[in-house]
């Protein structure tokens, strides 16, 4: 089948309203904040440009460092707890029957919770001394920290708060779990496969798509995470409510040197930092998907 | 079908275009205001009497809380607001930048008087010799006691003073209640780091100006003062846990409940009180320093013309409108037969016009028998034009997160007060270097 010039052409304008869109507001911007990166820029004076005194700056400066640790930090374990929960939903969900478009509605639900309220609503649940999550521990004898107080609990309590959201990754689990073929398992369990062996060799392997997908997904936004820390940490309370640099991320910092300081050259070099380490991660996971993700029809 | 793709492409740019509108507005009767509200009849009132004496002039408050971001975003644009309304600490710091505009030709043409201004307030939007802003409301800080609280523990709640550092512990620990890592009642709340230009000064401390230095021992000292104060009543991750759960501005609030037995806190909060627990038994007293000497921080807001705003002449007719002394009486006694028609007192108005404040004060003013007015506001007025205030900064904003955030360290255990400050006080001269400030 071939396609005509006039075809070609067609589709060539489809895209063109896209090609704009993205010129106009991601490639064009994200050039601008490349040029800006290498200039003083305070939003009142022009630009002056300055080389590579920015990038130099953000490898000496400490609260680079501290932002970096707390971001890779919350990653490792919100990434992690995210896909784990969100697999045991799933594969709950998918034996739930008839009932289960009701709790894959319910289960969803709390994704459409606006960043911001969820972030006030978490701040009175994990309060420390009289939150509903430390008096729902007590009932067990363990006394819970001070999620929202205590440094070496802020980033665990966060992930804790993400979890609210696990929904949107597990309805994407329950739709891969229903296309690994049964005949995969029936095969399995002749050959007397014990379900935890059916999980690793026979549903892993039939999902890995998706959980790559995943991992790759959330791992990008938890490396962006901000609107829920700096709504609890930073925001309208901030001057109340800055828990040392226990949540400082990475995005914050960026945030607050461009539009605390209006430090928008340095925020940039900042920025194409972050994109840096992103492209490092995402080019790791790639490599290792290679190894461990299969896909329908592929050879092996 | 065939003309779909074409007419795709003309429309996204018109969109896009569309998209792109400013802040301000090129109307010559246009008058656009930003980060102003219409809450009560302070403000409802005093638009009142600028709609009528300009009748001319189509107003239009952008309600809303200030956005630094939204406003620079705008002044960089060349597209502002014709005025801005914010804290007057960010304000002296857009003048230090070249935000917003001089205010001395405006002043000038309608023969303000800068005099009847509080001296604090004035000197927050003073930058090199020129006015930059005009002053609306001026609040202090001062001390607000639990008297049942403190009576229990003993104490006279009269004689609970700042100035003798090393007896605040003792009395901290008498007065708080804290047991199995759970903090029931907070005996002495120090509001670091956001209070801590008071303590510092308390010690005889600046922590902006020519010679100021965050890393001073006199600034170390308040810092490890007000640091062991929070340590010794359970630590800050009990104690603001804690502090999160107070009912601040309701009914069930901390001196209510007998969760706080005092702090320091600024003026507004007695109107909050009076309002809402008129019955709690509290005294009201200044901030005193470690000689005895009464002391207080001004703090507020004010109005400014951004750079670049496209009807500066009305903008300044506005703000002076705004700021005048028989505006803000107009506007008390509207608020007062308001509050009064829902059968509450009326608690004055501080504003940073010290003519409007006497006349308010003395033919406005219907505290209604609530004790907590009849105590406090007094004790406010006296403190008004005792006030200091921190000085414009082109690096305020680094300035206080330099100095917040090594407070913050110190309150997790993170550093030391010496380590903290100097890492606060490289902070401050890297930003101070970069913006050529001092």
């Amino acid at each position: 089948m071939t396609v005509s010039g006039r075809e070609s052409r067609a589709g060539l304008l489809f895209l063109l309203p896209w090609v704009i869109g993205f010129l106009a507001f991601t490639a064009g911007p994200m050039l601008f904040s490349l040029w800006l990166s290498l200039t003083h820029y305070d939003m009142l004076k022009p630009p002056a440009f300055v080389g590579l005194e920015n990038y130099r700056e953000a490898l000496a400066d400490e609260r680079v460092g501290t932002a970096l640790w707390n971001t890779v930090f919350f990653t490792a374990l919100h990434v992690p707890s995210q896909i784990v929960l969100a697999l045991g939903l799933a594969s709950l969900l998918r034996r739930a029957g008839r009932g289960s478009g009701f709790f894959r509605t319910v289960l969803y639900l709390p994704v459409m919770t606006p960043p911001v309220a969820l972030a006030a609503m978490f701040l009175l649940l994990l309060n420390g001394q009289h939150g509903a999550v430390n008096r729902f521990l007590g009932w067990f004898g363990f006394q819970g920290p001070n999620w929202t107080t205590d440094p070496v609990w802020i980033k665990p309590g966060l992930v804790v708060m993400g979890l609210w959201t696990v929904g949107s990754t597990a309805v994407l689990y329950l739709a891969a779990l229903t296309r690994v073929p049964v005949e995969r398992y029936e095969a399995a369990r002749l050959d007397g496969a014990s379900p935890w062996r059916q999980f690793w060799h026979v549903t892993l392997p039939g999902i890995s798509g998706t959980v790559y997908f995943t991992v790759v997904v959330n791992t990008i936004a938890s490396l962006q995470v901000f609107t829920e820390a700096y709504a609890m940490f930073f925001g309208a309370r901030a001057k109340q409510s800055a828990e040392g640099d226990a949540a400082l991320f990475y995005v914050i910092h960026l945030f607050q040197e461009a539009f605390g300081s209006l430090r928008m050259g340095y925020a940039s070099a900042l920025a194409w930092g972050l994109f840096a380490v992103i492209a490092v991660i995402t080019a790791v996971q790639v490599r290792l998907s290679r190894r461990y993700v299969h896909y329908e029809g592929e050879r092996s | 079908m065939r003309g779909f793709p074409l007419t795709a492409v003309l429309v996204v740019p018109v969109l896009v275009a569309a998209g792109c509108g400013g802040l301000g507005s090129d109307r010559s009767d246009a008058l656009v205001t930003m980060g102003f509200g219409l809450p009560d009849e302070h403000a409802t009132a005093r638009v009142a009497v600028f709609r009528e004496a300009n009748p001319g002039v189509d107003l239009r408050i952008s309600e809303g809380a200030f956005d630094e971001q939204q406003f620079l975003s705008a002044v960089a644009a060349g597209d502002p607001p014709d005025l801005v309304y914010a804290e007057r600490r960010k304000l002296g710091g857009y003048a230090a930048r070249g935000a917003v505009q001089s205010l001395d030709a405006c002043v000038r043409e309608h023969g303000v008087d800068l005099g009847v201004f509080r001296e604090a307030a004035l000197r927050q939007v003073t930058y090199e010799g020129e006015v930059y802003g005009l002053p609306e409301f001026s609040s202090v800080r001062l001390m607000i006691v639990n008297n049942p609280v403190v009576r229990a523990a003993g104490l006279d709640p009269a004689a609970l003073s700042t100035s003798d550092w090393a007896g605040m512990g003792e009395v901290a620990d008498r007065l708080a209640r804290v047991g199995d890592g759970r903090v029931e009642r907070i005996g002495f709340d120090p509001k670091v780091p956001e209070f801590l230009p008071l303590w510092a000064k308390a010690n005889g401390a600046e922590l902006i100006g020519p010679d100021a230095r965050l890393d001073d021992p006199r600034v170390v000292e308040a810092v490890r003062h007000t640091t062991d104060l929070v340590a010794r009543q359970g630590g800050w991750a009990s104690f603001k846990a804690f502090r999160d759960t107070f009912d601040q501005f309701g009914a069930d609030n901390q001196y209510v409940t007998g969760r706080l037995a005092a702090m320091p806190m600024d003026s507004w909060y007695i109107n909050t009180l009076a309002t809402n627990s008129p019955d709690a038994d509290v005294t009201i007293t200044p901030f005193t320093d470690r000689d005895g000497q009464v002391l207080t921080e001004s703090g507020g807001q004010a109005w400014a013309i951004p750079k670049g705003a496209r009807h500066p002449e009305l903008a300044c007719r506005f703000l002076v409108t705004m700021t005048d002394a028989r505006t803000w009486v107009t506007a008390a006694i509207a608020r007062r037969d308001a509050l009064a028609g829902a059968g509450r007192p009326y608690g004055g108005t501080f504003t940073g016009n010290r003519v409007a404040d006497e006349r308010i004060f003395r033919e406005v003013f219907a505290p209604a028998g609530n004790p907590i007015l009849e105590q406090g506001v007094p004790v406010v007025l006296s403190l008004q034009d005792k006030a200091f205030a921190l000085p414009p900064s082109p690096a305020a904003s680094e300035l206080v997160r330099a100095w917040e955030g090594a407070v913050n360290r110190v309150l997790v255990g993170q550093q030391e007060p010496e380590e903290a400050m100097a890492q606060a006080q490289r902070e401050a001269e890297r930003a101070l270097k970069r913006v050529g400030g001092r």
